[in-house]
């Protein structure tokens, strides 16, 4: 039952912080998408402003560690040089190499684009609050670029997932 | 209705998306000349273990901030036409997503 300070940060950057990135996902979604005033109370939309400053923060500030904690801590390990680190053993093959050609250098690019999104919307959430109901052009544009986020975000897991099984940081 | 009712102006927000929209095609945009340029590949490798991408990224993340607080300042307590920004917005964004995508900026290598 060992687990050594990369495999530690590794588990970090993709299963902790990537979970905590879908439940902040699906709430701010949700939030997002009920939040018209058609719908709800004026009490309802306070109740549903607070889970979309919870949602679309914490999926902003989750982005920003996991991109943090993949680029400067785990991705160097990935790219040292010599023959045993990952990517190496990727380039060493015809068939693995792929997985870093196409996959680890589009995850290493799209993934930074989910931040800068996810930190736009929680700002236009922070910026109307429940005004937002009123404001039904910015609710759907945030609504786009909060999903945008979340499928950029998504192709930087997956290929993470994918990659760190055919060839693990240790 | 609901859209008549008095709010905020929304000069800060629109900025703010714009400003993303910046962000990521700056993304995009340094991906593609770092593949494209041995040079500027170097240049970008501001941390020898990460490499270029921490130019990139570092270079991405300054830049939208800039662009944040240009803009930002600019349109503060002012209603702006949001459609146009917005669709310049999500131009920017599927740039960046374009130029991120490695059969594309492999055309250049």
């Amino acid at each position: 039952m060992e687990l050594g300070a990369r495999e530690l940060w590794t588990v970090v950057h993709g299963l902790v912080l990537g979970t905590l990135f879908l439940l902040a996902f699906a709430g701010g979604f949700a939030g997002f998408y009920s939040l018209r005033p058609e719908w709800v109370t004026v009490v309802g939309i306070r109740e549903r402003l607070r889970r979309l400053l919870a949602g679309s923060w914490v999926m902003a500030l989750v982005a920003w560690f996991t991109v943090t904690t993949g680029t400067w801590i785990v991705y160097p390990w990935y790219r040292a040089p010599g023959p045993d680190s990952p990517r190496s053993y990727l380039l060493a093959a015809p068939n693995r190499a792929e997985w870093h050609r196409f996959g680890m250098e589009w995850k290493e690019h799209v993934a930074f684009i989910a931040p800068i999104l996810a930190t736009a919307v929680a700002f236009s959430v922070s910026y109307y609050r429940e005004e937002l109901a009123n404001r039904q052009d910015i609710r759907k544009a945030a609504l786009v670029l909060f999903t945008i986020a979340f499928i950029t975000a998504g192709v930087a897991g997956v290929f993470g997932a994918f990659i760190n099984k055919v060839s693990p940081i240790r | 209705m609901a859209q008549m009712t008095k709010t905020k102006p929304n000069g800060p927000v629109a900025a703010s998306f714009l400003a993303a929209g910046i962000g990521a095609f700056m993304m995009g945009l340094l991906t593609t000349a770092a593949a494209a340029s041995a040079g500027i590949a170097g240049a970008l490798n501001w941390y020898g273990p990460v490499g270029p991408l921490s130019g990139k990224s570092l270079g991405a993340v300054i830049i939208w901030l800039i662009a944040w607080i240009l803009i930002g300042s600019s349109w503060r307590g002012k209603e702006v036409a949001f459609g146009p920004v917005y669709l310049w917005t999500l131009i920017l964004v599927a740039l960046g997503l374009l130029l991120t995508f490695p059969p594309f900026f492999d055309l250049f290598e």
